[in-house]
């Protein structure tokens, strides 16, 4: 029933953005911002480390402070209390304790969700952290930690899905694996929202929200990107479209 | 709040503390060392360690409870582990609950142990029940709790949530009878314990350890550290912020 809702959205907007301005430690970090991201789409949100990516993922999910500006999720205001069990956070410093095996973290959070037992062995199995599945999170690798911190926020199937760099430092190999699995979960419906500061992983992504130094450059798939600036790679779509001083798409 | 997810989060506590054995062993350990410290340190005048050891069995817990929620509760901060929380569908009160849950029965088995070997080996005197020694440890733990938990806001690193203690606990310790009888002090160090929970936490225990039963001021002993805990709660469920800058 669930499933069939969320494919019948497809397309509308998950999140919608308008005016956003955030300011922090008397910075203004986020400038205006204003666009939508599609629902059971994967959509990048491309730019340099310190562009504001974290603090706009932080502005969705509703943990961020902001100046002014409308955020809205699944129709909620970003923050609503029901918006909770709706949304998946994944930061990107892994938000795990350190000190509890793989699966004692899951179980925790698990129950916090109030998802069934079943679905903590299908969440390590969707980050392949099978055989560290008893390992203390702090005797793994950052990668593997990472994924601990991704398997989290997959327990309780959320229909948003927000993840701040979760392919950094991981595996070629993992890293597509990854990928795919964050494909698949968009073809049963879900809508994520990903971040990266390295272009190819724009690849991937239905649509590209690029940013820079607080503002939208553009927000376009890369098919459109790529006719827009005349230029096969993304990375220098990217430039083109810096030199060229565009405003937001 | 949930009952649920309060109970999972005592569990988790209990599982974190369960993988640090070392910290298990000096929570249980140090207390009864210091005692036998004191003992010895006391041996040619028993009487005095009659005094101050029978409450000491409880002031304990809230020493320890105090440091080890502050640096829990700071970890939880650093981590990132409180934002995911506060992104997710739990109460705050259900983390201050599960917290506390954790922490009192942590506090059980120290001063359960604590009171064992003061009272049997060390040979100290209790004139009421060791039953009621635990039971104020255990309040005590829990104020050492709150306290810690609302206290661990203004940390941002170990170092100074460590410092905490000589600041917000040693003076507590100096002031509240347990050195120098309050009426024996400076005036103004005597209005100033009145406004200090450790006291009524120590008035207690030495009315349950010299006279066997809580005393005329009981009443307001008890309703204090229960006031003080519930305060220091809700001044510790303020700093928890869904939103922050």
């Amino acid at each position: 029933m669930r499933q069939e809702e969320r494919n019948r959205g497809g397309g509308a907007a998950a999140i919608g953005v308008s005016d956003l301005r955030v300011r922090r430690g008397g910075h203004e970090i986020l400038h205006d911002l204003g666009f939508g991201v599609a629902a059971g789409r994967v959509t990048g949100l491309l730019g340099p480390s310190g562009c504001g990516k974290t603090t706009l993922m932080r502005a969705i999910v509703g943990v961020q402070i902001v100046e002014s500006g409308r955020i809205e999720v699944l129709g909620r205001p970003a923050g609503a209390a029901e918006l909770r069990s709706r949304i998946g956070y994944v930061t990107q410093a892994p938000s795990v304790y350190r000190d509890l095996s793989v699966r004692e973290n899951l179980r925790y959070f698990a129950r916090v969700l109030g998802v069934p037992r079943g679905r903590i062995e299908e969440a390590i199995e969707t980050v392949a952290l099978g055989e560290q599945a008893d390992q203390v999170v702090s005797s793994l690798s950052g990668g593997q930690s990472a994924r601990v911190s991704l398997a989290t926020a997959l327990l309780g199937e959320p229909e948003v899905l927000v993840l701040d760099e979760p392919t950094v430092g991981l595996d070629p190999v993992l890293r597509r694996d990854l990928w795919g699995t964050f494909r698949s979960l968009a073809a049963e419906g879900t809508t994520l929202l990903v971040s990266s500061h390295v272009m190819d992983e724009a690849e991937h992504c239905d649509e590209l929200l690029l940013m820079r130094e607080g503002d939208l450059l553009a927000a376009s798939s890369p098919r459109a990107l790529r006719e827009r600036t005349g230029r096969e790679r993304l990375d220098e779509a990217f430039l083109a479209l810096i030199e060229a001083g565009e405003g937001p798409a | 709040m949930s009952a649920r997810i309060t109970w999972a989060t005592a569990l988790r506590v209990l599982t974190q503390l369960r993988r640090d054995p070392r910290t298990i062993a000096l929570l249980l350990g140090v207390p009864p060392f210091l005692l036998a410290l004191l003992k010895g340190a006391f041996d040619q005048d028993p009487e005095s360690f009659q005094r101050v050891g029978g409450p000491l069995v409880g002031l304990f817990p809230f020493t320890t409870m105090f440091v080890v929620t502050s640096i829990t509760m700071l970890r939880e901060r650093t981590t990132g582990t409180l934002e995911r929380l506060m992104s997710l569908p739990l109460a705050k009160l259900d983390l201050l609950f599960g917290y506390g849950i954790a922490f009192a029965l942590v506090a059980v088995v120290q001063a359960s142990v604590t009171s064992a070997v003061a009272f049997g080996l060390l040979g100290l005197d209790v004139v009421g029940s060791t039953a009621a020694v635990v039971a104020l440890a255990v309040g005590n733990a829990l104020l050492g709790m709150s306290l810690g938990l609302f206290v661990s806001a203004f940390a941002r690193t170990e170092f100074q949530a460590v410092q905490f203690m000589p600041a917000i606990v040693f003076p507590q310790l100096l002031l509240c009878g347990l050195f120098v009888a309050r009426d024996k002090m400076a005036g103004v160090l005597q209005a100033a314990s009145d406004a200090m929970p450790l006291t009524y936490a120590f008035e207690a225990l030495q009315s349950v350890t010299t006279m066997g039963s809580l005393g005329s001021r009981g009443a307001l002993d008890v309703s204090v550290i229960a006031g003080a805990t519930l305060l220091f709660l809700a001044l510790g469920a303020a700093t928890l912020r869904r939103r922050t800058p």
